[in-house]
């Protein structure tokens, strides 16, 4: 495959951009990789997504397909030769899609929440981050059924979609000074997030989690300035 | 072969399930429904639901499956005839793209932003739901349904449009969209909601303006305090 025929937009913070690039890496295929700068939206990314404007964009043979987890569906179906990332039964590819719904709209606002939070608000979505790591340890126990992997002897579609959130997580950690994967409560997923982390597909485009806490503290200071200046 | 046990879990007013309900009966599959009232959830749903505790949730040969466009693609999985998804993985791709896109942006426009709410934020509403809505003229050019010549898996996942967006505008006085603006939207409108099994499902007009109406109220109340 030219690397001209394959490209994705995306920036080196973004969890969503860390999914198509690990689906890409299990597929072994090659692609070229334009980074948006901050602050400005590329013509390429407003013309490829319109609707949204957001990364990722993939883009092949000059189509773009949008919306992180669809890309990954995309790049499952399209490399279908390839080791698989969707599992083979209908039912088994619900439940890793029910749960890429879970950590997506419900589990991961919670950290953007937290990073701007103080006393009793605190406590409280740390609480919720917490509960839903827990409803996450049973899911991880019940879908990888003594395997590595929530796609059990190698990296699949749910790993892909909870995972992106690993270095963020930590950044929050770090950020907020409060231990959110604990191996006592949660060890399934303590060990899972490790083996994850350092897998060949996955390590070279996990961004390091201090370049994270970095970057996040700069947009909470920005969050605090414009609500500052607002009031 | 063991006879096959669908069961579909629904309230009578939501829209959710109503997806399900259609794709099933577009596909000719036999199944029971069971009407959940969620001011007394029971124990079954809890149960097949925890996570959420919502319909639908469809339960088939006893193993529960939640979140309505996740159904959805399990049914056309699962029961080949009258497919809902394209062939193409880019078909496919966006396909998905704007059954998403309906969820997240139009129903999230349209009843979080303007049926429940009022003055003001309301107004400042209606021109992004104006622009979001007109994306969806967009993608209905050259075409009868989102799905091309025949109902596919975007049509119902924005399917509630058809019905419920004349409900909301009744309840709320207010005609959000126009034959001069959106004539494509309004054409799909009509055919997907005359459109056979889809016209038979509709749950009663009188009822779920009553229900709209009163959703409207407490969401008012809760947002004034």
């Amino acid at each position: 495959m030219a690397r001209t025929e394959l490209k994705l937009l995306g920036a080196w913070p973004s969890p969503y951009v860390m999914r198509p690039r690990i689906a890409l890496n299990i597929k072994s295929v090659d692609y070229e990789f334009l980074q948006e700068t901050f602050g400005s939206k590329s013509q390429l990314l407003l013309e490829s997504n319109p609707v949204h404007k957001k990364i990722p964009v993939l883009i092949h043979k000059g189509k773009p397909i949008c919306e992180s987890l669809i890309i990954v569906e995309y790049i499952d179906e399209t490399w279908s030769s390839g080791p698989s990332i969707l599992p083979s039964d209908p039912y088994d590819r619900a439940i890793a899609k029910f749960w890429g719904a879970y950590v997506d709209e419900k589990w991961f606002p919670n950290l953007r929440i937290l990073s701007t939070a103080e006393g009793e608000a605190k406590d409280q979505v740390i609480g919720t981050i917490v509960e839903g790591l827990d409803l996450l340890e049973d899911a991880f126990v019940k879908i990888s059924k003594g395997k590595t992997f929530f796609g059990g002897g190698q990296i699949g579609y749910l790993d892909i979609a909870f995972g992106c959130y690993l270095g963020w997580l930590r950044a929050s950690e770090k950020m907020s000074e409060v231990k959110l994967l604990d191996e006592a409560k949660t060890p399934g997923l303590a060990k899972w997030a490790d083996t994850f982390s350092s897998h060949p597909a996955v390590k070279d485009v996990m961004p390091e989690v201090d370049k994270l806490v970095e970057y996040g503290k700069s947009l909470v200071a920005k969050y605090r300035a414009a609500k500052a200046a607002s009031s | 072969m063991a006879e096959e046990e669908v069961k579909v879990f629904r309230t009578w007013s939501s829209p959710f399930p109503l997806r399900v309900i259609w794709a099933l009966k577009l596909k000719g599959v036999e199944f029971d429904t069971v009407y959940e009232d969620l001011s007394n959830k029971s124990p079954l749903l809890l149960q097949y639901n925890p996570v959420h505790k919502k319909v639908p949730v469809l339960l088939h040969n006893g193993k529960p499956i939640c979140e309505s466009l996740v159904i959805l693609e399990y049914v056309d999985e699962r029961w080949k005839q009258f497919p809902l998804l394209p062939q193409d993985p880019h078909e496919r791709a966006k396909a998905r793209f704007w059954a998403k896109f309906g969820d997240d942006k139009v129903f999230q426009s349209i009843v979080y932003g303007i049926l429940f709410k009022q003055g003001k934020e309301r107004e400042e509403e209606i021109p992004r739901a104006m622009e979001i809505l007109q994306h969806l003229e967009e993608e209905l050019k050259g075409k009868k349904f989102f799905g091309g010549e025949k109902i596919g898996l975007v049509d119902l996942a924005l399917g509630w449009l058809a019905y419920y967006l004349g409900i909301i505008e009744e309840v709320i006085g207010l005609k959000l969209i126009d034959q001069e603006k959106f004539p494509l939207l309004l054409q799909w409108i009509q055919e997907f909601s005359t459109a056979p099994i889809i016209q038979e499902n509709w749950p009663p007009r009188d009822k779920l303006i009553a229900k709209f109406a009163a959703s409207r109220e407490a969401a008012l109340a809760q947002g004034l305090k």
